[in-house]
């Protein structure tokens, strides 16, 4: 079953025509995603992928009645993208792209917290349930249906960690890229809240960065609500402090938004913490059996 | 983009933000001239670099006479200024501001960020003003007034009143207020701010509000809407290595150890780095090549490491999702045959087109050390690094 998404999900993309958009729609099309249309604006009526593009979301929505978007456009019409979807009736926004402005990404959050829709990233890998629907850029194969929930906010390292779970035979339910940037959509405090309730998932891996306080947010939410084992794995434990690595994200000042503070939070909250970014697949197959001995 | 002092303060003072008169310079000879156009008899001399703490390095001097401006800002330019921001080695002063000195009241703290979790604008002010506001935000955190702006509707009114009435600001000063963090956010979100900070800002003799130091970084991502600061970074200090990092786009941090890396996506960059200290190594750098970095990216990107003299071994860890992995195997040969290698090269590839990669790199000729996961390409490259290992 998963969360958010299933193998009815009706996905349009944004962007189809771009060379990401296309290259990934590609993908998402073997992969099995029930990828209904495209937008672009100004070629509506032509097909891409073998999939007809709109001018416009709503046009998509009407038409094919799709419920997803995902999102390729350039950083400049991101914002606008996020927005057009949402307008359209689209239920779930998962945006891919990287580089928008922080203001712009504020001033959608609050245009989001009166509409239903829920965003996912900006600066994501996207959102896949194994073998069921795929929306975004990560690679199908490494995948495997199950019962392990993973939610982090590294693109990469997601891959990494669930690639791991699949090669020691451990399947995911849903596994979602939350973004790297400052301010995302969905955190992963509601992430944490939608596996609780999953029936499907029956352990979770969360994996976070350096900076800010999403972790340490998590780790209060999973104190108080979360009965499922929870797994993490802070990445720049080692970074030097003071520098910016990459992600916008990852910037730590002062003792806020530390590797120590974050992996003390979650350890207070009951989390198996991972020393080793190596040691994901490991942990989660003992916590796993752990959990069915007891 | 972090901006200097003296760019911040005319940005500021477009937006009708009171800041003392001044101008920056970058040769001594024109600094008696200035304190001259000043027409104060008590001038400031600021070394403008981009770091705190300048005051207790010797980067800021007050000047009386024309003479003795110029000869503070000669004792400052060229020179290397090293405060407990910078490294030891401390920055080189290249600019200097002089301005007139501003007869001072009271000093405040105000700044305007963005608050991640709140997921908004926050105006921050304290009546602590001109020390560090993070020892402030220790020892005294009640001094720290904390108010969220609207996006969409700015600073209201009752805001900065209530701002002002904890700060003990009354009178013509309150109403000044009231403008000042108007102009304030106005100039946050025209420029694309990450941080505006003025510290101190300072009530005069004359119950004004003056900004007598700014602080202003902007967001990278929203660069290509103002061309105005493309013009503003040819001030900017970068080096050789900095300019091709901010060319391609790639992000990069050097750091002191000697295993060069080169990794896809920030987290996985991150721990890479975790992961070869945990096995003893010592990362030589920081490099994340991006999510669909292109083929010239991957290529320069690999330059850069393989211009560090003090890089002992090499791990290339690429998890392929939007990169395609073949790109980065045709970066890695291209660079190679460009510039050559000495030192080992252990590289880890995995997702999207692997197969067509490790053909790539197999039909190269290339003496590369495959990796098939993250514990054994740390375990391999800490080896190697330690060894000395050569290629033939």
């Amino acid at each position: 079953m998963g969360i958010l998404i299933n193998k009815d999900t009706r996905v349009v993309c944004q962007g189809i025509t771009g060379q990401a958009g296309s290259f990934h729609a590609e993908r998402m099309l073997e992969y099995g995603t029930k990828l209904v249309a495209g937008v672009t604006p100004g070629k509506g009526g032509t097909t891409h992928q073998g999939v007809p593009v709109f001018d416009n979301v709503l046009d998509a929505v009407t038409n094919l009645r799709a419920n997803a978007s995902v999102i390729y456009v350039p950083a400049a019409f991101a914002a606008d993208a996020i927005m057009e979807a949402t307008e359209a009736g689209i239920e779930l926004v998962v945006c891919i792209t990287e580089g928008i402005p922080t203001l712009d990404i504020i001033r959608v959050k609050k245009y989001l917290s009166t509409k239903k829709t829920r965003l996912i990233g900006p600066n994501c890998p996207g959102i896949i349930t194994p073998d069921a629907c795929k929306i975004g850029i990560m690679p199908g194969y490494i995948h495997k249906p199950g019962n392990v929930g993973v939610v982090s906010r590294s693109g990469t390292l997601t891959y990494e960690a669930v690639w791991q779970l699949t090669q020691r035979g451990i399947g995911q339910s849903t596994c979602i890229g939350i973004g790297g940037d400052p301010i995302v959509g969905t955190d992963f405090v509601d992430v944490l809240r939608l596996f609780q309730e999953d029936k499907e998932t029956k352990a979770i891996v969360l994996i976070g960065e350096i900076g800010g306080s999403a972790e340490e947010e998590a780790a209060e939410i999973i104190k108080q609500e979360i009965t499922k084992p929870v797994i993490g794995f802070i990445a720049g434990s080692t970074a030097p402090p003071g520098r910016r690595m990459g992600h916008a994200g990852a910037i730590i000042s002062g003792n806020k938004g530390t590797a120590v503070s974050k992996i003390t939070a979650l350890k207070n909250a009951g989390v198996a913490i991972v020393d080793s970014p190596a040691d994901i697949g490991e942990t989660v197959a003992k916590v796993i059996e752990q959990a069915r001995i007891s | 983009m972090k901006l200097y002092e003296f760019q911040a303060k005319d940005i500021l003072k477009k937006y009708g933000v009171c800041v003392p008169r001044g101008k920056a310079i970058s040769h001594s000879c024109d600094a008696s001239k200035i304190f001259q156009e000043i027409g104060s008899n008590r001038c400031v001399v600021k070394a403008q670099v981009l770091a705190g703490g300048r005051g207790k390095g010797g980067g800021i001097q007050f000047a009386t006479t024309s003479a003795e401006a110029q000869a503070s800002a000669a004792g400052m330019l060229g020179t290397h200024l090293v405060t407990r921001q910078t490294s030891q080695e401390g920055i080189e002063i290249k600019y200097v501001l002089i301005e007139e000195a501003v007869s001072i009241k009271k000093e405040l703290y105000l700044a305007i960020t963005i608050d991640r979790s709140l997921k908004t604008p926050m105006l921050i002010a304290s009546g602590e003003g001109g020390v560090e506001i993070e020892e402030v935000a220790k020892k005294s955190p009640d001094k720290i007034i904390r108010e969220p702006i609207d996006i969409f509707f700015g600073v209201h009114p009752f805001q900065t009143r209530r701002i002002a009435s904890k700060l003990g600001i009354s009178g013509i000063s309150s109403a000044r207020l009231n403008s000042l963090i108007t102009n304030l956010f106005r100039t946050f979100i025209n420029n694309d701010c990450s941080l505006l900070e003025i510290n101190p800002l300072v009530v005069t003799m004359s119950d004004e509000l003056c900004a007598l130091d700014a602080k202003m970084d902007i967001d990278d991502n929203a660069l290509y809407r103002h061309p105005e600061f493309e013009q503003m970074s040819q001030y900017q200090d970068i080096s050789p290595v900095e300019a091709l990092v901010k060319k391609y786009k790639l992000s990069y941090i050097n750091l002191d150890g000697n295993i060069g890396c080169l990794v896809n996506g920030a987290g996985l960059a991150m721990a890479t780095m975790d992961i070869i200290k945990l096995h003893g190594g010592e990362p030589a750098n920081f490099l994340d090549v991006g999510g669909d970095a292109s083929l010239e990216q991957v290529t320069q990107a690999f330059k850069i490491i393989l211009s560090d003299s003090k890089v002992k071994a090499i791990l290339i860890n690429i998890f392929g999702g939007i990169m395609k992995c073949d790109v980065i195997a045709s970066g890695i040969v291209q660079a190679i045959q460009e510039v050559g290698i000495h030192i080992p090269l252990v590289v880890r590839l995995e997702g999207t087109n692997v197969d067509i990669a490790k053909k790539i790199l197999a039909n190269s000729g290339l003496s590369i050390i495959p990796a098939n996961n993250m514990k054994e390409a740390a375990s391999l490259v800490v080896k190697a690094s330690e060894h000395g290992y050569s290629h033939k």
